[in-house]
């Protein structure tokens, strides 16, 4: 231990100084561009013009609107959006069974030996899996718009969208799930020659059957929102609703719709737990 | 001059009734240097936290550096604190943090808010970090993480924290536990210089008996967490050790026996990883 | 190998108990229902003519679009995007530390239920409805599409802070407060370099989901490659549709990569 005060002759500048100004206009010259591209301007919020549209639009919002013809078409637009969730993810789970079967390790049979087909039998899982990526990869709406310039106006466009997407998020949890659970059970009927439809029902789904449900009903819950998001292109269902008081700048029909969204939101998320806890 | 600390009928009982510390009557003059010993359970960090105004006395009054700190408006109270360092066993330092902005963290207290931000961005003294350090023989170390340190290192970068505080009462809570012996000997040692040129008060509580016989003129034993003797270190005799460590079966802890392996703290928190005490192990 | 009925065939899914056949029932009659309620046609929907339609509909967008002027547009449509999406996230994660810390109690308890309320309702309205509010605040254009992101992403990330802060173990800033340092200065210098890393991550995580909805946000209005498919749909312009849908494509590969990296070198 030094006793005389002497200091080493170390440098007396911070090391990380230079890195960190370099990192700082690195930041900056990126950000830059960035900002004029996205037209960051903060200065247009308070532009008159806007001001008195945005403020007029929030004060149509008191009182919600609540004459009884609206509430029977809030009512039957909620309902709307409840059945193109609920069949949407039926459909999904149509699409997403089948490919998570084919697409998951813990069936193949080809895989225990390894045995003949090993090659063949990764190369189709590999297909598979990548066909549930590409279902997934467009956003729902994305999808939705398509299906709106084909079907026209209203909920199938909804449904199919939310078929193709959930499908392929269905399909490629399940097939992860599958693999997590215990595999032990499948593989030993498998071995013992049963087919995949037999090892699938008796060996995976009583150990993933919860694992399998609860991420369903969530993705129910998920798919809820997201048919009031499609509905803003034509899909039906509340967000088509929406979408025409807001264009109409309605605020008192907005501001109820919205007051809706947001109970309809704790109405499924209350269903979804109440399901989980019943199927467990 | 008014005393450093007084303490009357100084107690603390935890919620479900246990008694750290009961019945403390204790004054400390300025300048003074005292070691808290006693076996593992006695109330030593209890006494250093309720002296550091880290935990409130449930009984007795407590008077430090010339105020009453649980009577002091929020700034007066921070104020105070700026005037007492305390050095941890282990020291509560962020791993990702450099060593650098730890120790100057110590001065917090008393910078104006901006040179304290601006501390973070660059630090605003280098050179007196470097000295401080530069005691505890770790001046090559000025810029490394925390994390890249060992235990033994880290305990010395939490002393040189509070030698960079410059305080006017310094709490020592097992400061070199994890240090070998000459280490741990100098390192009390520079806390006593600085206490000495500053004419600052010292409380170490230690482990090592001889450490606190050596570097310390007055020595506190606490048992059970009442006052078991509180005499000048000349006064003190190998039966009155012997007593007070009769629940760790009449062995006298001192440097040659004393383990170098340390148990993090309960009040860091179960799994933290704010502190990893292994010692001479790089990161990963 | 016998078949099922034998005693030495594994619980299976036969097994089922009452209440999940009584929910199963129910469930397949809410799906049913659903159907009913929405009276798709599925026979015209399948039928020949609205197949041999969509496939006429699924051809029109092949070859994509590949004129240079057009390629140059997408580019930047692809852009300013990314740009939507950068800019949101960043004014997010200012915004959520601001609001993570009266959040996680560090300003007393009413405010702490006052500012995770505001969270709630910034994150519970999609972003797709802030961005059709923004356009009337900002007129239509990418602003008003990174003023809706923000928005919402505040929402999500001023909780996710919030609990990190939460978490935290406090020794670091407490020792600090207890050697006299003020509340603020004890949080940057005591719990902010431990939840820095977790902040880092999530804001990342989040820059991968706001680039998908910055390119949906197009759809109202908010510039970018939304603005520019929706666009080439409504005037029948396959083509140029699919290459844009392709350049979608390509710039979420591309910044889920980018946060990858990034994640991998700033929170170490």
């Amino acid at each position: 231990m030094s006793t005389v005060a002497a200091l080493p002759g170390g440098a007396a500048r911070d090391p990380e100084a230079r890195r960190r100004l370099g990192a700082a206009l690195l930041a900056l010259v990126v950000l830059w561009p960035l900002l004029q591209l996205a037209e960051f301007r903060p200065a247009v919020l308070f532009e008159v013009g806007n001001l008195r549209v945005m403020g007029g639009f929030l004060a149509s919002f008191m009182p919600p609107a609540h004459a009884p013809e609206f509430l029977g078409l809030l009512l039957t637009a909620t309902l709307e959006t409840l059945a193109i969730a609920t069949a949407g993810i039926a459909l999904a789970l149509f699409i997403a069974a089948p490919l998570a079967i084919c697409a998951t390790r813990a069936l193949s049979v080809s895989r225990i030996g390894p045995g003949p087909g090993r090659w063949r039998g990764q190369a189709l899982r590999g297909v598979v899996r990548g066909l549930l990526t590409i279902l997934r990869a467009i956003p729902e709406i994305v999808w939705a718009l398509m299906f709106v310039r084909v079907l026209g106006l209203g909920p199938a466009a909804g449904v199919l969208a939310l078929a193709i997407t959930y499908g392929g998020m269905l399909g490629k949890v399940y097939t992860e799930i599958l693999e997590s659970t215990d595999t032990r059970p499948a593989r030993t009927l498998l071995e013992a020659g049963s087919g995949r439809l037999a090892a699938l029902a008796y060996g995976l789904v009583p150990n993933a059957a919860q694992e399998l449900t609860s991420y369903t009903v969530y993705r129910w819950e998920c798919a809820v929102r997201a048919s009031v998001i499609m509905g803003f292109v034509g899909a039906g269902g509340l967000g088509q609703l929406m979408d025409q008081s807001m264009k109409m700048l309605n605020g008192g029909e907005a501001s109820t719709i919205l007051l809706v969204f947001l109970l309809l939101v704790l109405l499924a998320d209350a269903i979804s737990g109440a399901l989980r806890r019943a199927l467990a | 001059m008014s005393p450093s600390i007084v303490t009357r009928n100084l107690g603390l009982a935890h919620g479900n009734g246990l008694r750290a510390v009961h019945g403390l009557d204790l004054q400390l003059e300025p300048g003074e240097r005292v070691a808290v010993i006693g076996p593992s359970g006695a109330g030593k960090t209890s006494l250093l936290r309720l002296l550091g105004t880290a935990l409130r006395p449930t009984t007795g009054r407590l008077e430090v550096l010339g105020a009453n700190p649980w009577q002091l408006a929020a700034g007066d109270l921070r104020r105070l604190r700026s005037r007492i360092g305390t050095i941890h066993q282990a020291p509560p330092i962020p791993p990702r943090l450099r060593v650098v902005t730890a120790i100057l963290a110590g001065r917090l207290g008393r910078w104006p808010a901006a040179k304290g931000l601006l501390s973070l961005l660059y630090p605003a003294d280098i050179a007196g970090a470097r000295a401080a350090l530069a005691r505890l023989d770790l001046a090559d170390r000025l810029f490394e993480r925390c994390d890249r340190l060992s235990g033994g290192q880290l305990q010395r970068v939490g002393i040189a924290r509070v030698l960079y505080q410059q305080a006017e009462l310094i709490l020592a809570d097992e400061p070199v536990s994890a240090l070998d012996p000459m280490l741990a000997d100098a390192a009390i040692a520079q806390i006593a210089a600085e206490a000495g040129q500053r004419g600052a008060t010292v409380v170490a509580s230690l482990h090592a008996v001889d450490l606190a016989l050596k570097w310390f003129p007055r020595v506190i034993g606490l048992r059970g967490g009442e006052l078991a003797f509180d005499l000048p270190a000349a006064q003190v005799d190998a039966a009155m050790l012997r007593d007070l460590y009769a629940s760790e079966g009449n062995v006298v802890p001192t440097q040659a026996n004393d383990p170098t392996l340390l148990q993090v703290p309960a009040e860091l928190g179960a799994g933290a990883p704010v502190v990893r005490l292994d010692s001479c192990r790089g990161r990963g | 190998m016998s078949g099922p009925e034998t005693s030495c065939a594994p619980r299976g899914a036969g097994d089922f108990c009452l209440s999940c056949l009584l929910t199963g029932g129910a469930l397949v009659g809410a799906v049913i229902a659903s159907f009913a309620y929405l009276q798709i046609d599925f026979g015209a929907l399948f039928s020949r003519e609205a197949a041999a339609g969509m496939g006429e509909f699924v051809a029109s967008f092949f070859p994509p679009a590949s004129a240079p002027p057009f390629l140059a547009k997408t580019a930047l449509g692809a852009l300013q995007t990314f740009a939507v999406a950068a800019v949101g996230t960043l004014l997010a994660a200012l915004l959520g530390v601001l609001c993570a810390l009266p959040a996680a109690g560090r300003a007393g308890g009413a405010l702490r239920q006052v500012a995770r309320f505001a969270l709630n309702v910034l994150r519970s309205v999609p972003e797709l409805v802030w961005a059709t509010l923004m356009v009337l605040a900002a007129g239509l254009g990418p602003f008003a599409g990174a003023l809706a992101l923000a928005l919402h992403t505040t929402g999500v990330l001023g909780r996710l802070f919030a609990e990190a802060i939460e978490n935290a173990p406090p020794a670091a800033e407490t020792a600090l407060r207890e050697a006299g340092a003020g509340s603020a200065l004890a949080f940057l210098y005591g719990t902010l370099p431990l939840v820095w890393p977790q902040f880092i991550a999530y804001g990342l995580y989040r820059l991968e989901m706001n680039i998908r909805m910055a390119a949906v946000l197009g759809f109202v209005g908010a510039g970018g490659l939304g603005q520019m498919l929706y666009f080439h749909l409504s005037i029948f312009q396959q083509a140029e549709a699919a290459t844009v849908l392709f350049a979608m494509l390509l710039l979420v590969l591309a910044v889920d990569a980018l946060s990858h990296l990034l994640r991998g070198r700033l929170a170490n």
